[in-house]
């Protein structure tokens, strides 16, 4: 319809530039025309494209307005507060995690949020060299006990942890963990970042987003708490960052905003711990493959010259008369 | 210099078991120095953020913990 009156416009315009080129050609044609009668054509052609024009505009804002704008299902609220956008140093193409925050962030994990979250993802293996000597790591593990193996007569004896053992859930299992939480799940962190829109952004929002007390309105249910950022605004979770709740051993000050920010960087180190290798990994294969690729380029010329530089010539063949293959007149006779 | 480039040729190119060691062997010393280079530029633009930079203050005293 919309392509169809779009046609008709395109045509319509066609045609009043043809008449204007063409109409002293037509003149001899059109002999009774007059003038009265061309001002009258000219006059209807212009309100026909004019017409057609309106037409197709007007059927364009209508379908608009009828299919496409946005439908939510949800309200902002529900929605959610979207996340600021920050500019982390660790997502930048060609930089690697700051590893030294790595190492705060551990440290805020295990004070702050171990409490109530897993992080089961992590082995301690995977700490060392990333975020702690193999002696800490080591340490660290040894500070846990975990099941050993049925031993002779079948029974699970406890040992300390090892290196190749995975980081302990505060939890037994989820309802243990629900129990605890006001029926709320506390999910496990190892791939959250990537297991929430705005990963870093949101996280981070979230964490520091509490305001001192929900704004006026908003109903905020029980044993919730109010954060703009929480896809519906009530959250179980409640404020857990305040300044100089952690020492930082390196000096750094501990605000909030700095344990926030630490904290999200080694989540997404533990949601992406091959960051660091694979954004290396990737320069390289972009490296070696433009070379491949100015090397393929110029084989192609290389290989294609004699062909593209060709000259195709015709030589018609000797025309030769008919006539000449008639029998002459003999001349003598 | 067309001596140098044709004697190269029969050095490296002219038996064709050669010309695969030769092959072979590039290949070897070219990724060397290509992964080498690479780790110098990327550990230069990344100076103080990865964990062998600041290990040392990590390792140096064993017996803290
Ligand atoms: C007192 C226990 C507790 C502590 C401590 C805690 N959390 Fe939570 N957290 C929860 C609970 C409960 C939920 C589930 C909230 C819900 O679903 O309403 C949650 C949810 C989350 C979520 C998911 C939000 C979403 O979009 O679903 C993230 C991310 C999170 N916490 C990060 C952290 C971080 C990082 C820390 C440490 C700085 C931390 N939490 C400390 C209890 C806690």
């Amino acid at each position: 319809m919309l392509a169809r009156s779009a046609l008709r416009t395109a045509r319509s315009a066609g045609a009043a530039a043809r008449n204007a080129t063409s109409r002293t050609a037509t003149r001899p044609a059109s002999t009774s025309s007059s003038t009265a009668e061309e001002a009258a054509s000219a006059w209807k052609t212009t309100a026909l494209g004019s017409g057609a024009t309106v037409f197709a505009v007007g059927s364009v804002a209508w379908y608009y307005h009828l299919y496409g704008r946005n439908v939510d299902a949800m309200t902002p609220a529900e929605e959610g507060l979207h996340p600021t956008q920050y500019p982390w140093e660790h997502q930048k193409w060609f930089k690697t995690f700051d590893h030294q925050a790595l190492r705060r962030g551990f440290l805020v994990y295990r004070e702050v949020c171990a409490s109530c979250h897993s992080l089961s993802r992590i082995p301690y293996r995977s700490l060392v060299g990333n975020i702690m000597t193999v002696d800490e790591a080591k340490a660290l593990a040894e500070e846990n006990e975990y099941d050993t193996e049925p031993n002779d007569v079948g029974d699970i004896e406890k040992r300390p942890g090892k290196l190749s053992d995975y980081l302990p859930a505060p939890y037994k299992n989820d309802e243990a963990a629900r129990a605890a939480n006001n029926g709320a799940l506390p999910p496990d962190l190892s791939l959250i970042t990537k297991a929430r829109h705005g990963g870093c952004d949101y996280i981070f929002s979230l964490l520091t987003g509490y305001p001192e007390e929900p704004p006026a309105g908003a109903v905020v249910p029980e044993g919730l708490n109010f954060n703009p950022y929480f896809p519906g605004t009530g959250i179980a979770m409640a404020r857990v960052l305040y300044d100089d709740l952690v020492e930082y051993e390196d000096g750094t000050k501990a605000t909030s905003s700095q344990m926030a920010k630490d904290v999200v960087e080694f989540l997404n180190w533990s949601a992406e711990p091959e960051m660091d290798e694979r954004k290396k990994m990737g320069w390289k294969v972009l490296a070696v493959t433009s070379v491949l690729f100015a090397l393929s380029v110029w084989v192609k010329r290389y290989k294609w010259a004699p062909i593209k530089t060709r000259k195709i010539v015709y030589s018609p063949p000797k025309q030769k008369s008919i006539l000449d293959q008639l029998p002459k007149p003999d001349k003598k006779s | 210099m067309p001596g140098i480039s044709s004697s190269l040729y029969n050095i490296f190119l002219r038996r064709n078991t050669v010309m695969l060691g030769t092959v072979f062997a590039a290949a070897f010393g070219l990724q060397l120095a290509f992964d080498a280079g690479s780790d110098r530029i990327w550990d230069a633009i990344n100076k103080g953020r990865q964990w062998k930079d600041i290990k040392h203050r990590y390792v140096e005293a064993p017996e803290e913990e």
